[in-house]
């Protein structure tokens, strides 16, 4: 099944939803699917096209707008990846839907870019801080934050205290 | 009725036998195990971040501390990435000897999966031992090559660092049937020990599709019966010159991931021997500048690094720093259906079940 | 040769005539019987130390490394180097923990394993007290250890010392009944209680040709009161970090540490009276002999210790009650039987052989079937999840 095939199937199942095959500046086949239908175009893809194994979901900070980009595969046919992209523009609560209960495996992954890069997840069932501790001022990734010296002093304050085992 | 109560016991970042600085909080009823929450992010070093602002081959160094076990495929992948970007071509000398190094890596990362394996199952460290001896011999390989024993540092965009010595070529054929020796002899000592399989077989079972449904890749996955390896699926460099298969087991526990390394040593020495006769001369790399400044655009690459599948996503602005560089992490995927494959076994199949996935905490947290 | 047999006996006679010179008749003897405790207890201890440096040897030798070899020659005053070290490290308590028990545990251990010296046989004429209930004594002594570890456990104020200490008494006390019914073979073989009376008894032939199947009863259940491997998930360290005494430092560790290794000298100390023959052999001196057997049945201890994988706890309470205690009862009672119904001497050694054989030979037989249809079925299930998910 070609790239062609599988951007007119999902057209013809979704007819209005616009997607955009971004044709330039990537070398993969990327289609940006808008961020209130990902979870019903990610159903389809996996229970009817066959892209069964989800690999990465990472995300990007522009300076306009933040971009969660998953990668899928499909394990029983092989072949080479399918790239969606959601771009988010508000970046002050940029929210999205989680695809955990349809992909399992992107559960830690999505906590990741929560803890990295401030991005929540909608129906995600454990969406906490998984690098970082729970109080960390900031998201790391994000380009605003600033990569200098932080000092134990105030850093030690937003530490959770142990619990007496 | 008796009231019993569970307890949480931290299996915590300071123990002898997870493999890095790895917490588990599990729940026990007695000895079974009820949950298990794993914790990390003790070795965040934030690689990701530092990427940003180093140039792209400022950031091949930064690689070879992901999976410290096996540098030189985590060197490939990253290499891969930044060609795809960059549309480089690599000459075909430097494919076969990035192919060379690559085998060897999974042939000592296997190595190792198994001896500490039984390390956590209580052979005080006699297994361990001897599979270090043989690593010995490849990272004495190693170490003429690129002059150090760990992290190489010798994959790099556009073809490898430095050409092989004269010494190499001869001493890796000689080495080839002691390593093919070692693979025979632990299959014959170790494989029939009746406390061995009476610990290992039917533990930590992870079905097909449930392991697909988690993204787990890699020995653990064609362990449980889905053949699918990276390099007969999509084919990177010049996989799809050599003669090999993909093995599978079926059974899927702790024993099945034993017995599937063990295939694939077996696939590697393959795919060595080949690679060894075939290699041609020319030279190793392409020039490629040292501030190289790939046109704007993102690119996914991905390899069949020996834990999994690694990837390398890389988002570029057209100046000389990566825009986005991430790192897919094999060990931290694989850790997904940890709660899955432990529950309703024992403590301390818990440990063994985490030995068997063989992870690497500087992978898991980067 | 007589005269080496009988030296120590010969010293042990003209220090008693030196002291009953001048002293009264109740004072040498006790002059003579704190002599031979101190003997006891200072020979006890010093080969047990020299047992801790021979075990690193062997365990590294058997994985392809050295061992200890810089403190002196080949490595020979490491065993003083860890005395040393244990004597001068900090007495740590923990905060909560309670502090008599914690102080009592390590000394609870080690009283009861010093004692038993007194009954082991050390060559003819050679034993501290010749008690005619010498096997009983035997099983109380070994089994109050067990209290102790629970002691240690609850006193340390520590899960994992907890979890140790349950794993520790479940553990012992399920194997001391197949080794009491091992023990009850061999008595019964003997017609004796008294470990002088049973040595005496093999004269002819020692008892692990009569019984093989009480020689590895009794030689696992044995395994498994130490706490070795495979049987030493009660200081697993890859899972409980040291089980029990995860918390003691110091001399406190120092008592744990030695008493494993007194407890492991009197286990092949009984293993060779019980089933080797003790001091019996010709040419060389009585005592010398039963070093030389005791040291040999250490050393195969060593050796599964350094090869094995260790058995996870159910497997090993499993292998105790399921496949233990029915063996030894089965074979108690063939020994029995066949004591009871055949007269002369050889044909109901021979008998009693034969039959051990076929017994072990039907018990493996049966372990052999239950494995293969466990991996049966892990692979049937491997195979259904596969299909699962190729079809859909």
């Amino acid at each position: 099944m070609t790239n062609e095939e599988i951007l007119s199937k999902l057209k013809d199942r979704f007819p209005q939803v616009e997607f955009q095959v971004q044709a330039e500046e990537t070398k993969d086949f990327t289609i940006v699917v808008p961020a209130a239908s990902i979870a019903d175009v990610a159903t389809h893809l996996r229970d009817h096209l066959g892209f069964d194994y989800l690999s990465d979901v990472t995300s990007v900070d522009h300076p306009d707008r933040f971009e969660v980009v998953y990668h899928l595969y499909s394990m029983k046919r092989g072949g080479g990846v399918l790239a969606l992209k959601v771009r988010l523009a508000d970046k002050e609560h940029p929210e999205v839907d989680s695809v955990t209960p349809i992909w399992p495996g992107a559960n830690f992954q999505e906590r990741e870019v929560y803890d990295l890069m401030g991005i929540s997840f909608k129906n995600h069932p454990d969406l906490r801080r998984i690098m970082m501790w729970d109080g960390f001022p900031g998201h790391p990734l994000r380009k605003d934050f600033e990569n200098r010296l932080y000092t134990f002093k105030e850093l030690e304050p937003t530490r959770p205290k142990p619990p007496n085992w | 009725m008796l009231k019993t109560e569970t307890i949480t016991v931290n299996v915590g970042p300071q123990h002898p036998s997870t493999h890095g600085v790895f917490r588990m909080i599990i729940t026990l009823d007695g000895e079974t195990l009820v949950d298990l929450k794993p914790m990390f992010g003790y070795l965040h070093r934030g690689l990701e971040k530092i990427s940003e602002g180093r140039t792209y081959l400022q950031a091949v160094p930064l690689t070879d501390r992901l999976d410290y076990l096996c540098s030189m495929n985590n060197n490939h992948a990253y290499a891969i990435a930044v060609e795809k970007l960059a549309d480089i071509q690599v000459p075909p000398r430097a494919e076969y000897i990035r192919v060379i190094v690559a085998e060897l890596n999974r042939l000592i990362n296997h190595m190792l999966g198994i001896g500490f394996m039984f390390n956590e199952l209580g052979a005080w460290y006699t297994p361990v031992v001897y599979a270090f001896r043989e690593r010995e011999r490849i990272m004495d390989l190693f170490e003429m090559l690129c002059g150090s024993r760990m992290m190489y540092n010798y994959v790099r965009p556009g073809g490898v660092s430095a050409d092989l010595p004269d010494e190499f070529l001869p001493m890796l054929k000689k080495m080839l049937p002691h390593l093919q020796n070692y693979v025979a002899e632990t299959r014959l000592y170790l494989s029939q020990n009746e406390i061995f399989r009476a610990r290992a077989v039917g533990i930590g079972f992870l079905p097909a599709d449930i392991a697909v449904a988690n993204s787990i890749t890699g020995p653990v996955l064609r362990a449980s019966g889905v053949k699918y390896d990276v390099r007969k699926a999509e084919p990177y460099s010049i996989y799809d010159q050599f003669d090999f298969e993909v093995p599978t087991q079926m059974a899927g526990d702790i024993y099945a991931r034993y017995l599937q390394r063990l295939d694939e040593m077996d696939e590697s020495l393959k795919i060595l021997r080949q690679a060894v006769e075939r290699i041609p001369d020319g030279e190793v790399a392409t020039k490629v500048p040292a501030r190289l400044r790939p046109p704007k655009g993102e690119a996914y690459a991905r390899i069949e690094a020996p834990k999994g599948e690694l990837g390398f996503y890389l988002v570029s602005d057209g100046s000389t720093n990566p825009y986005r560089w991430r790192c897919r992490p094999t060990s931290l995927i694989n850790l997904s259906a940890l709660r899955e494959m432990c529950l309703g076994h024992k403590v301390a199949d818990a440990v063994v079940i985490l030995g068997s996935v063989d992870l690497t905490l500087a992978e898991v947290d980067r | 040769m007589q005269i080496l047999d009988d030296l120590w006996i010969k010293i042990a006679m003209w220090l008693r005539g030196l002291f009953d010179s001048f002293l009264p008749p109740w004072a040498a003897q006790l002059v003579m019987d704190v002599l031979g405790i101190l003997l006891l207890i200072v020979v006890g201890i010093v080969a047990v130390l020299a047992f801790t440096y021979v075990e690193r040897k062997i365990i590294a030798r058997v994985g392809d490394r050295y061992g200890p070899n810089r403190a002196g020659p080949f490595g020979v005053f490491q065993a003083l180097a860890d005395a040393i070290k244990m004597l001068t490290k900090e007495d740590v308590t923990p905060t909560n923990a309670d502090r008599w028990m914690f102080l009592a545990a390590p000394i609870v251990i080690i009283i009861p394993a010093v004692l038993l010296y007194a009954v082991l046989p050390f060559g003819r004429g050679m034993i501290g007290v010749d008690l005619s209930i010498g096997v009983v004594f035997i099983v109380a002594m070994g089994a109050i250890p067990i209290l102790s570890m629970l002691m240690a456990g609850w006193a340390s104020n520590n899960k994992y010392a907890l979890m140790g200490g349950f794993r520790a008494v479940n553990q012992l006390l399920s194997y001391e009944v197949p080794m009491v019914i091992a023990l009850l073979t061999v008595v019964l073989l003997a017609g004796t209680m008294s470990t002088v009376g049973i040595v005496e008894a093999q004269s002819s032939v020692p008892f692990i040709l009569v019984s093989p199947v009480a020689f590895l009863v009794y030689f696992l259940a044995g395994l498994a009161e130490l706490g070795r491997t495979p049987f030493d998930l009660l200081e697993a360290d890859s899972e409980i970090v040291a089980g029990y005494f995860i918390e003691y430092s110091g001399m406190k560790f120092a008592l744990f540490f030695l008493a494993e290794f007194i407890n492991l000298f009197l286990v092949a100390g009984m293993i060779t009276t019980l089933f080797l023959g003790g001091w019996q052999w010709p040419i060389l001196p009585s005592w010398l002999w039963f070093f030389i057997k005791t040291f040999a049945v250490i050393f195969f201890i060593m050796w599964i210790r350094s090869t094995f994988p260790r058995l996870r706890v159910d497997q090993l309470l499993g292998f105790a009650w399921k496949a233990l205690v029915p063996l030894s009862l089965v074979n108690l009672f063939l020994v029995a039987l066949i004591s009871k119904l055949v007269e002369t001497v050889w044909l109901r050694t021979l008998i009693m052989l034969g039959s051990n054989i076929i017994l072990l030979a039907a018990a493996l037989l049966i372990m052999g079937r239950l494995f293969q249809k466990r991996e049966a079925k892990a692979r049937a299930a491997g195979e259904a999840a596969v299909k699962r998910y190729y079809a859909s």
